[in-house]
């Protein structure tokens, strides 16, 4: 309770956890203000914003309601950015960990790999993945892991090299624990604060990762994403400049909360912990 | 019979690219139900043997029998498994448990590890392990940084003797603990070794403590043993240097006896 | 005798998580001109929280109530008979010119980037006004005085190349460096193994002789406490429970608490606790 009422102490958080909370109402909700396919025809095509109120930011080029589109890929956003953000941080985590406990050869092996995934530009990794396997939500959430661990790697085994030289640790040992236990009960848990601090950096790569590959071409082709509306409305933009720039600034927007919430919470654990 | 045998124990370290032996070639024995205190200043290597002794390091050269077996030759689960008989408690209390631990949970580990009890049986061992240290059961939900320092040393010793060791290594055990329970913690100790027989392996600088509890002594100086024998022959007419110095460097109270 | 430092009514509070925990209670007590004062205790006594009040070193949280005053010699600018009672904190003495203070941990209270000498250089400069020529120069006659060995390349030295007793020297060595009224040693041998222990509170106790120095000396242990003290403060949860001279703390406390201290302490003379459980291996 108490490090919630601190994470509201700062603008920058309440700014951030607002933004959020309207995207995620808008995910939420999509569904039920916009039953039915996005992407069906809703009217003349190219109508701008706030004419029709039944299209209140008008259609684009095939006639698709934008506001609907701007619902619906708020979903998706959300979810392939969470969804690769978490599955890059338990990837990074884990092998951290192996690699931080293990020591030895299984330390050399695990970092030299994580060396050459760090050593490809990321971008070109999640482009080359999802053109060999072929464009679906799964895969574009895969390819943005893939290319987002490495960083939450370095960062557990780093920490959980000081974390095994503690005494707790040794006493773990004495009793008889298994060494997998040691690593993943008592070291992990202990070693995920600063790990976590990227979560929020990472969850917003994620989100502007998967918008440039939708802008590409290579999102998923059956869901409306902010990066596929942006690419869309790239052949009209000197007509109707509305049809890139409305998904734009969602864009812009939810990767904006999402750092002043990272901020925030930042923010709040160093208050806490120059307190004890 | 010796329940733990050391001979030319050595461990050596690179210190600014020279090699130095931490401890160099030492030997010792402790007998079952015997306290064996390892004395020496800081850097005499005597936390080292401590560690060395537990297999949390490895020796570069020696032997260790433990139990009348060879104990450097075990690894893996049936190191694990004879791990039961050798236990240790260390100078920090908190440092020495998990911060996110309960004091269940830490003294559920070592009776679910070594199948000691089954999952429905443990609370009440638990709840029987921390009244035969002292505590009161209830204790036993509590977050281990919420309780006192002399209750996390009783908390520890209670993990220590949950797998009926035969061996406790007490690394300066009561050297953070404050004098008034620096005695209570003592008494435990030295109760639970009449009634259980449970050897110590007592490492301490302060020789004080080391003649209130312990039968014999080793002296060690730059990681060589300088001299050993009965704990209270040796401090009360030491002979080697390292052995007067810190005889000499003992705070003494200077009382009128009444 | 002349007071020094005079508290009265002294209570400090932390606030942790929204609770304040009252780390003294309304502690008075006097430190004379030129005397050893020791004040023990155990763990969340207070003692440290003393020490720290005295030095006005208080973390900015802490909450502050009653007087301390000081009444320093003619020479560190107020004349004796001149009274100034001082709110804390505010118009206070200076923390290394008139108040050497020193920590538990070397280490920490030493700058492990900056070599020792110019530590110890800075500390006269700033309080003494000597150039770095002259400040060098006394840098080294300090290091000498606290008998480290082979002090001119010890100037040079940094903190980790030296050992623990090491770095207590030349912590010492600064504290001292601008001639103090007052030292004050919180638990600066606690960290110490015995042999080295015994040595810095016989530094302490020559360093103070030889320049006069009143010394504070905060401690856990009772036995060395008397092995430097005139008189002896005991504290038990933030409470002065016992002032006295070290003669009469020692063979007759008035307090069935301190008695409890003088007992727990394992001498080399004392009866040890196997014989008196009666049992032998």
């Amino acid at each position: 309770m108490n490090r919630l009422r601190r994470f509201f102490r700062t603008p920058e958080a309440i700014a951030g956890a607002l933004i959020l909370a309207l995207l995620a109402a808008m995910a939420l909700a999509a569904p039920l203000l916009f039953p039915g396919d996005p992407q069906a025809i809703a009217g003349p095509a190219l109508q701008p914003p706030f004419q029709d109120w039944s299209v209140p930011l008008g259609t684009d080029r095939l006639g698709r309601n934008v506001l609907a589109e701007l619902f619906h890929g708020a979903r998706t956003s959300l979810a392939v950015g969470l969804a690769a953000a978490a599955a890059a941080l338990l990837i990074g985590a884990v092998v951290g960990t192996l690699a931080g406990f293990a020591g030895g050869l299984i330390d050399e092996a695990l970092m030299r790999v994580t060396d050459a995934f760090q050593t490809v530009p990321s971008f070109l990794l999640a482009l080359a993945f999802v053109s060999i396997v072929g464009p679906s939500l799964g895969v574009v959430v895969a390819a943005i892991a893939l290319s987002a661990w490495t960083g939450p790697a370095r960062v557990a085994r780093a920490e959980v090299l000081s974390i095994r030289e503690r005494d707790y640790v040794a006493g773990a040992r004495v009793i008889g624990m298994h060494p997998l236990e040691i690593a993943f009960r008592e070291v992990l848990p202990n070693a995920l604060p600063p790990v976590l601090a990227l979560s929020s950096v990472i969850v917003a790569a994620a989100i502007l990762t998967e918008a440039a590959l939708s802008f590409l071409g290579l999102g998923d082709p059956n869901r409306v994403t902010w990066g596929g509306m942006i690419a869309e409305g790239r052949t009209v933009l000197r007509t109707a400049p509305f049809l890139s720039v409305v998904p734009g600034v969602a864009l812009v927007l939810t990767v904006l909360g999402i750092y002043l919430t990272g901020e925030g919470v930042v923010e709040s654990t160093a208050v806490s912990r120059s307190l004890s | 019979m010796s329940l733990l045998a050391v001979s030319n124990l050595t461990k050596r370290y690179h210190r600014g690219g020279k090699p130095f032996a931490a401890v160099d070639e030492v030997s010792f024995e402790v007998g079952p139900g015997e306290t064996l205190a390892l004395a020496g200043p800081s850097g005499s290597g005597k936390s080292t043997i401590a560690r060395l002794v537990l297999r949390l390091i490895e020796p570069d050269a020696g032997r260790i029998g433990f139990e009348g077996a060879d104990f450097l030759a075990l690894s893996g689960a049936a190191l694990r498994a004879r791990r039961a008989r050798l236990q240790m408690v260390f100078q920090d209390p908190l440092a020495a448990f998990n911060p996110r631990a309960t004091v269940a949970r830490v003294l559920d580990d070592p009776l679910r590890i070594h199948n000691i009890a089954s999952r429905a049986e443990r609370p009440r061992r638990i709840a029987a392990l921390l009244e035969r240290v002292g505590l009161d059961a209830g204790l036993a939900a509590r977050a281990i940084h919420e309780i006192s320092g002399g209750q996390r040393q009783r908390v520890a010793i209670a993990r220590a003797i949950a797998t009926r060791p035969s061996l406790i290594v007490l690394d300066e055990a009561v050297s953070a603990l404050d004098v008034s329970v620096r005695g209570q913690i003592l008494e435990l100790l030295l109760d639970l070794q009449r009634r259980e027989r449970i050897a110590y392996l007592f490492i301490s600088h302060d020789l004080g403590v080391i003649r209130a509890v312990a039968h014999r002594v080793v002296i060690l100086d730059a990681g060589r043993i300088a001299e050993s024998g009965d704990a209270r022959a040796v401090i009360a007419n030491p002979q080697s240097p390292v052995g007067k110095a810190l005889v000499e460097a003992a705070p003494r109270l200077t009382r009128n006896r009444p | 005798m002349t007071v020094l430092l005079s508290i009265r009514n002294l209570k400090v509070a932390y606030r942790r998580d929204g609770v304040a925990v009252q780390a003294l209670k309304g502690v008075s007590l006097d430190v004379e001109a030129g005397e050893r004062l020791a004040i023990i205790g155990e763990s969340g006594s207070g003692k440290s929280t003393l020490a720290l009040a005295a030095a006005g070193l208080l973390a900015r949280g802490a909450e502050i109530g009653g007087r301390v005053d000081w009444f320093l010699p003619a020479s560190a600018g107020a004349k004796a008979e001149d009274r100034q009672p001082s709110v804390l904190a505010t118009s206070h003495p200076l923390l290394g010119r008139e108040i050497g203070f020193v920590f538990q941990d070397p280490s920490s209270s030493l700058d492990p980037v900056m070599p020792i000498g110019k530590q110890i250089a800075e500390v006269t400069r700033t309080h003494l006004g000597l150039g770095w020529k002259d400040a060098c120069a006394k840098a080294k006659t300090l290091l000498e005085r606290v008998r480290l060995p082979d002090p001119s390349s010890a100037l040079h030295a940094y903190p980790h190349q030296l050992s623990g007793g090491q770095k207590q020297r030349v912590a010492i060595a600064a504290a001292i460096a601008a001639g103090p009224t007052l030292l004050i040693a919180d638990e600066a041998t606690s960290a110490l193994d015995t042999i080295v222990q015994a040595e810095i509170v016989a530094l302490i106790r020559r360093l103070v002789s030889e320049d006069g120095m009143t010394l504070i000396f905060i401690s856990h242990d009772i036995a060395l406490a008397a092995a430097l003290a005139d008189r002896i403060a005991v504290l038990r949860h933030g409470e002065l429970i016992e002032l006295g001279g070290t003669d009469q703390i020692l063979n007759a406390p008035r307090h069935a608490y301190t008695r409890a201290l003088l007992d727990a302490h394992l001498g080399l003379d004392a009866n040890p606790l196997l014989d008196r459980q009666g049992v032998s291996a």
